[in-house]
């Protein structure tokens, strides 16, 4: 977990490349600075964008790395399931995964070199050891408008864990997304908060 | 404006050569160091020129000009472009500037996008040229100016060195103010200084020498080298750059009464680590991939006659390789201290992998787009010059192609057609084929191509030209006709710069093409001497993004018989059913039509509306 005198909120982002991980830690990042927070975000770029597995690291309340330690994250959000599994050393015992159920089959799996593990077989691991908010965001955001607002939904998920504000988050979405997009991400955002509201 | 913006840390790189007042900025794309120059590129209001250079060589000449004219320089590019602009670097040690000059050189510790983890400090050791070490994206932001102003002081270029957790990580960044004045361009003749024939190198290098007790001593008591001597610690921890962050870290984490040395600059800040090694029994150092800190301690310890314990890498606990991390030195701490560990081991920081996942997962390497043209060059490729043909290849998307089994070697920008070249020479009797992109030609290709068609090698070359430096994140290059900030500018062919070389064979094709692509390599393959084939298609990203819609394709179940010819493409949106035994193509499709002209069922039609 986030440790006194180091970081307040500590998140893992993991998805695939291409699934808008930068953009959903951005409208975090971005918000808590709103807020009076220092931030640390470590982000992949370059080759490994490329379709391949991608992690986000971002540290609210944060002056050191940005890398988070080994068991440090208090939640992982994943935009893809077996990504969730990939990256599970980063959370905290104690800590929560919100994960999308959709799963994006990679080129080794499409043509046949390794296969896909089932996603219940995913889940039911994962929550023999940690809190799990599984729940398919893709078709969510399908529902708000368009499937690539699925990451504005995850952050939505995740909202009611940040220290940070629904307004502030919201607003930097507002600002971050394509002008065209604003309606249908406002609508995926709240329909990804209400996800983990209750 | 805000003064307190979150932001990449190549931005704010970017926005502290605004605020130092650079004048002239180039450089050669290459991650992580290649949103520098976009940034400033996009800036819609400039008061500074800007360019991509062909290559980093041509880069550093360029900003060494410009300093040598006296006004401030930047230019930027990765650790291994660094070895291509090594030849100018370690003479303009010896002319020095008289402006100010900037050489950003962002290193990649774990080889992230690389294809060495070589560390930019010993080039400065070796250069003698002064070198920053940021520590956090604020601190390299903030160095850029100091830096600007302490080059000029000392008349002599510096290295500013971040790395991919500082350029690719993002920050809360408080901005400062913009440095207002802009010195003039004007050369003082000065054959003494600028002209490097040997008697004058002979007067240089020595002042060069001298100079290094000047640039230390001042580069002491700057603000990035920090001593915290705390009361009754027996225990002293160095740590330089990004690795000041992770050791901070590890010792909160462990509670540990340690004093503590963050350095940032390089030479060395001698009289702190003397005054360190005094005041503790034991000094453990931390910093990323070369002991560059720690061979420096060593020797201060010997030549004062401490007994201090050193504890680093040679040997030592800390790792040589890859990146550090909090783990990592919080177990280097628990084991020299004989503390209780933390929780986590540092071996699962250090080896995780694939592997350690309690279910099998599947590997997700990064791969070629879907509809991206170098899949169909490369199909063809593979067809005509057969299995058993060699492959070398190049620094690019394409080469993501060692999935398509056309990347047999890659050694560097450039390295494709000299090795392909190098391979006929010694007397390889299989087909030799090479690939290479548009930019890396233009970067250092051309000069193996020249050198190819002089001495006869009769191979192959084929330039997958996709009008773009697409793997560093779409950056022009000289083909394109529009330069770093989209004005226009001449287009340079291909095919006449080839045919000027010498090439008694240069076609260019479509590779969606496939028929005529084939057509086009079957000939070269059966020409005597250096053939080049360019196969030009946008890249699929770049295509989107101006606008280029294709229609999606379809596999029409009833007609598909399972052969795998689509599927065996190793594109991400066709997908095989192992129960149906069908392809079928998901919702990645850019409808490039490369598949359906392979399907012998004629399976792979256009989705219907």
């Amino acid at each position: 977990m986030s440790a006194e005198g180091i970081s307040k909120f500590d998140l893992v982002i993991a998805g695939v490349g291409g699934q808008g991980t930068i953009l959903a830690s951005d409208i975090i990042g971005k918000a808590a600075v709103k807020e009076n927070m220092s931030v640390r975000a470590a982000e992949t770029h370059g080759m490994a964008q490329r379709g391949g597995s991608v992690v986000n690291h971002i540290r609210l309340g944060c002056e050191l790395g940005s890398m988070i330690p080994m068991k440090g994250a208090d939640v992982l959000l994943a935009l893809e399931p077996s990504e969730a599994l990939r990256y599970l050393e980063f959370l905290s015992d104690e800590g929560t995964i919100i994960v999308n159920t959709d799963p994006i089959l990679p080129v080794t799996v499409t043509s046949g070199q390794c296969t896909y593990p089932d996603v219940d077989a995913i889940i039911s691991k994962m929550e023999e050891t940690h809190k799990v908010k599984a729940f398919n965001a893709t078709e969510l955001a399908k529902e708000a408008g368009h499937p690539q607002s699925m990451n504005v939904v995850m952050v939505g998920a995740v909202s009611s864990y940040l220290p940070v504000s629904v307004d502030t988050l919201v607003d930097c979405a507002k600002e971050l997304v394509p002008r065209k997009t604003i309606d249908i991400n406002v609508k995926a955002f709240e329909m990804g908060r209400s996800v983990t509201q209750g | 404006m805000s003064t307190r913006e979150y932001m990449l840390g190549n931005v704010a790189i970017a926005r502290g050569i605004v605020e130092g007042g650079g004048q002239v900025i180039s450089g050669y794309p290459g991650t992580p160091s290649s949103e520098i120059i976009g940034t400033l590129a996009a800036m819609l209001e400039r008061d500074f020129y800007v360019e991509w250079s062909v290559n980093e060589k041509v880069a550093l000449e360029v900003a060494a000009g410009a300093a040598m004219a006296g006004v401030r320089s930047v230019v930027t590019m990765k650790h291994v472009g660094l070895n291509v602009a090594a030849d100018p670097l370690l003479t303009l040690a010896y002319t020095g500037v008289k402006g100010s000059m900037v050489i950003i050189v962002a290193d990649d510790p774990s080889c992230h996008s690389s294809q060495n983890e070589q560390d930019t400090r010993r080039y400065s050791q070796f250069s003698l040229i002064p070198c920053f070490d940021p520590s956090t994206p604020q601190e390299a932001k903030d160095m850029i100016p100091y830096a600007f102003e302490f080059s000029n002081k000392v008349q002599m270029p510096v290295i500013f060195r971040p790395t991919t957790r500082i350029s690719h990580g993002k920050s809360d960044i408080q901005l400062g103010p913009v440095e207002e004045t802009r010195p003039a361009a004007e050369f003082v003749k000065e054959l003494e200084r600028w002209v490097m024939v040997p008697k004058n190198a002979r007067i240089q290098h020595p002042r060069l020498l001298e100079s290094q007790k000047i640039m230390q001593d001042e580069l002491e008591n700057s603000p990035w080298n920090c001593l915290e001597l705390e009361d009754g610690a027996k225990v002293g921890v160095i740590a330089s750059g990004i690795a000041s962050v992770y050791a901070k870290e590890a010792i909160i984490k462990q509670g540990i009464n340690a004093s503590f040395l963050k350095i940032g600059t390089y030479p060395i800040p001698d009289k702190k680590i003397r005054t360190l090694m005094e005041n503790t029994e034991k000094l453990i150092i931390f910093e990323e991939m070369e002991p560059v800190v720690e061979e420096q301690v060593r020797i201060i310890a010997q030549q004062t006659g401490s007994t201090v314990d050193i504890v680093g890498k040679t040997p030592g606990p800390v790792p040589r390789i890859y990146e550090l991390n909090t783990d990592i030195c919080a177990d280097v701490l628990a084991e020299v201290l004989e503390l209780e560990r933390p929780d986590v081991p540092a071996e699962v920081a250090e080896d995780f992998d694939y592997d350690r996942c309690r279910i099998d997962l599947p590997m997700r390497p990064p791969v070629m787009c879907p509809g991206c043209s170098h899949r169909a060059s490369f199909h063809v490729m593979k067809k005509v010059y057969g299995k058993d043909a060699i492959f070398p290849s190049d620094i690019g998307c394409y080469t993501l192609g060692i999935q398509s089994g056309t990347v047999d070697t890659t050694l560097c920008m450039g390295g494709s057609i000299t090795v392909a070249s190098g391979m006929y020479q010694a007397g390889e009797k299989k087909p030799i084929c090479c690939s290479i992109g548009d930019s890396t030609f233009f970067h250092t290709g051309m000069n193996g191509l020249l050198n190819a068609i002089y001495n006869k090698a009769d191979i192959t070359v084929t330039i997958v030209d996709n009008r773009i430096t697409a793997m560093t994140g779409h950056q022009p290059n000289p083909g394109m006709g529009k330069l770093a900030t989209g004005e226009p500018t001449i287009e340079v062919s291909l095919e006449e710069l080839c045919k000027s070389m010498g090439a008694g064979f240069v076609e260019s094709v479509d590779p969606y093409d496939l028929e005529k692509t084939e057509e086009v390599f079957k000939r070269a393959k059966e020409y005597k001497g250096t053939s080049v084939v360019i196969t030009r298609q946008y890249c699929v990203i770049d295509a989107k993004r101006s606008g280029i819609r294709r229609k999606p394709l379809t596999i029409d179940a009833e007609k598909c018989v399972g052969c795998k010819l689509c599927v065996n493409l190793g594109c991400p949106a066709i997908e095989f059913d192992t129960t149906t035994k069908k392809a079928s193509i998901n919702t990645m499709c850019t409808g490039c039509g490369v598949c359906a002209a392979l399907c012998k069922f004629d399976a792979i039609t256009e989705v219907k509306k």
